[in-house]
């Protein structure tokens, strides 16, 4: 009762400064693109995916905002990809300028190319190598990890554990190619062999029917027995269609990395550690439900715009991304050091986690790993292989 | 070496009977406190303290020992002589740490999950007040004389200072990313504020609240990433501050006048919280990866013992007889 007092004059004193505050118009937009699905029904997708995490980045931003005279306000749009483009500009006609966008590289680019002068987009889902190279542009930045950052924080791992010698399979999606190339190129930073290589085609058909396991248990022994001796198998599986069964299906009994097994994520619901707990407890109070990596990116995306605006004081586009590409940024992310962006093609440096399921097991960069500017420089395109330019000052 | 300074030390000890107490630790994974008697320097006991028990103190005449029982969302009191439980205070939701008042109440504690800070009458166990702070308030300070609480909050990367008679926040000072801990001088002149992912301690002018100065740490072979600032003490003289430096395994000694660092402790793995004895004659460390304490003799500045203590040690505070 005390409590709920004190929080309504608390209220009222931030509306009293929002007459005179600047005001940060947001927008989370997301683009459910159709999907069987998933093999196990644990990762059933949430209505709330991403938004969820857009909204407690948009209440710790505004708990900030109080003192500081800001007001944050965020739509949560969910769209189709007929409708993505549309949705973006109806937003941007009603003046939002930030956007956090949960959509695949082609959509991404669609909507870049229809951004409006200082409009920001935050990329949340997009992992293509391409959009921090050659197809980079200078109005994304990519808070989502890349394909390459997730590769070298699981290859890191298997290097340091001296398991060099990895047996690649790969599903059959343009996707799961792309992948599958960025575990070649970790291997080959790294010093990784790829021993044995398959790919697994999609076919179709019943994948969670009542008598699925008993070809799955068959079936997977039979594929995976002609890979020449390995330590590991890497699952490249990104449109989640084999991976998921390898574990014990195997010939040999191999340990399963990649796509299942031992994965490279972004976020897990079960990290503790650097203040992760608190963190978890906050999103589970606001949602009843554990943390994904959708809704931690959304969060990072719209902590990288708050944090911004809280120390330039200023809700201009352009001024944030010329801050968050900057020395001085840096953002602390639950991820053990401050997450800050590569100038040169827009990526947030961030630390990967590797995760089995249960625990977050092991955090990459691995020791030994080094770099002469940030050891997280050492997961993902590193400035000479980018082929940016959109970002030269 | 090691050796002589330890007879040394303990030769001290032997002549100033004063120094004579209980080092409490509060275990966060073990859920448990040890008792470190202060001048063997064994392990005298270990008692249950309810879940997650984190920030500690203890009241003025040293009777009774508060411990954050973070997941227990309360304050439990123990008797420091006979480590029963005495009674518990409310504390709002997730308790982290907190600050007592010079005179003894009340207690400020902050609120990690739900941005506040509850004030807490330590007598009549009641809440006096809630003041609404920035997200995952952690860090508590009082200046020497009473007036003025100082919350950090981890998300937000502020200090805020809280009028304690008004419970209005008057002040707010922008820090680096991730402020854990605010540490006044004695003399009221300064304010100190660790950002442990900043890799900072800023010297902030309580009066108006600008930073006066910027402390950062650099450590040959060790990747600044590491560099983690979190505890913060000083010497009542103002002379010697000490800073936790999380997972580089070292304690910061810097000079309280130029605000340089001076040298580097090695202690045990990803220090935290540190706490004096009453002479300041030694500062003890908690190393929560390596389920440890550390003790450096503050004259001396050498890490002069270790003790092992509970699952994953947080807190620590050292009461005397």
């Amino acid at each position: 009762m005390f409590r709920k007092f004190l929080l309504a004059v608390a209220s009222l004193v931030s509306l009293a400064q929002t007459a005179t505050a600047q005001e940060v118009n947001a927008a989370v937009l997301r683009v459910d693109y159709p999907a069987l699905l998933p093999v196990s029904r644990l990762d059933l997708r949430p209505e709330d995916l991403g938004f969820a995490g857009a909204q407690l980045a948009t209440e710790d931003n505004q708990t900030t905002g109080r003192f500081m005279g800001q007001t944050y306000v965020t739509q949560a749009v969910a769209a189709t990809p007929e409708t993505a483009l549309a949705e973006f500009e109806r937003l941007q006609g009603e003046g939002v300028r930030f956007f956090a966008v949960q959509a695949r590289a082609e959509d991404l680019l669609a909507m870049s190319q229809a951004a409006a002068e200082g409009t920001l987009i935050l990329n949340t889902l997009a992992p293509d190598t391409a959009l921090r190279s050659d197809g980079c542009r200078g109005n994304i930045l990519h808070v989502v990890p890349s394909r390459r950052m997730f590769a070298d924080g699981l290859a890191q791992f298997l290097i340091w554990k001296k398991w060099p010698r990895w047996a690649l399979i790969h599903g059959s999606h343009p996707e799961d190619i792309a992948l599958a190339d960025a575990y070649r190129a970790a291997a080959t930073k790294f010093g990784g062999r790829i021993v044995a290589e398959k790919e697994f085609t999609d076919t179709g058909g019943a994948r969670r029917t009542d008598s699925g396991h008993v070809q799955v248990q068959r079936q997977l022994p039979t594929f995976t027995q002609d890979l020449a001796d390995h330590d590991v198998i890497i699952a490249a599986d990104e449109t989640d269609v084999f991976a998921t069964y390898l574990p014990f299906h195997t010939w040999q009994p191999s340990p399963v990395t990649g796509s299942a097994g031992l994965r490279p994520v972004s976020w897990h619901p079960a990290l503790e550690a650097w203040g992760g707990t608190q963190f978890q407890h906050r999103f589970e109070e606001l949602t009843g439900r554990r943390m994904r990596s959708e809704d931690y990116n959304a969060w990072l995306a719209l902590r990288v715009i708050g944090e911004a605006v809280t120390r330039t004081q200023s809700a201009d586009p352009a001024t944030v991304r010329s801050y968050a590409l900057s020395e001085n940024f840096e953002l602390a992310a639950f991820k053990g050091q401050a997450l800050t962006f590569r100038n040169w093609n827009g990526q947030m440096r961030q630390p990967i986690l590797l995760a089995d399921g249960r625990i977050t097991l092991s955090v990459s960069p691995q020791e030994g790993f080094l770099h002469q500017r940030s050891l997280l420089d050492t997961l993902g395109l590193d400035q000479p292989e980018s082929a940016c330019t959109a970002f030269d000052q | 070496m090691k050796r002589l300074a330890l007879a040394t030390a303990l030769a001290a000890l032997m002549t100033s009977p004063a120094l004579a107490g209980k080092v409490f630790v509060s275990n966060e994974r073990g859920n448990t406190i040890t008792v470190v008697d202060s001048e063997t320097w064994e392990v005298i006991t270990e008692f249950p303290a309810g879940n997650r028990p984190r920030g500690i103190t203890a009241s003025p005449d040293g009777k009774h020992l508060y411990v954050c029982a973070s997941d227990d969302n309360l304050v439990r009191v123990f008797d420091t002589e006979t480590y029963e439980e005495l009674h518990t205070l409310p504390s709002g939701p997730d308790p982290e740490l907190f600050v007592l008042h010079p005179s003894g109440n009340p207690l400020y504690i902050a609120n990690e999950d739900d941005n506040l800070v509850t004030v807490t009458d330590v007598d009549t166990h009641t809440i006096l007040a809630e003041v609404p702070v920035g997200v995952e308030p952690e860090g508590m300070g009082i200046s020497p004389d009473g007036k003025y609480v100082v919350n950090t909050s981890e998300t937000t990367n502020m200090a805020h200072f809280i009028d304690t008679t008004s419970y209005e926040i008057v002040q707010n000072t922008l820090v680096d990313q991730r402020p854990r801990f605010a540490q006044y001088t004695a003399d009221g002149e300064h304010l100190f504020v660790s950002a442990e992912i900043g890799g900072t301690v800023s010297v902030i002018n309580p009066d108006g609240g600008a930073i006066e100065h910027k402390i950062s740490f650099e450590v040959p072979g060790i990747a600044p990433e590491l560099l983690q600032p979190v505890g913060v003490r000083v010497t009542s003289d103002g002379k010697k501050i000490f800073v936790a430096l999380g997972p580089s395994n070292r304690v910061a000694l810097v000079n309280g006048e130029t605000f340089e660092v001076e040298k580097y402790l090695l202690v045990g793995q990803r220090v935290w919280q540190l706490a004096f004895d009453a002479e300041e004659k030694f500062l003890y460390t908690t190393n929560g990866n390596s389920n440890d304490i550390s003790i450096i003799d503050v004259e001396a500045e050498t890490v002069v013992k270790s003790v092992q203590v509970g699952q994953q040690p947080w807190g620590v505070v050292v009461v005397s007889d």
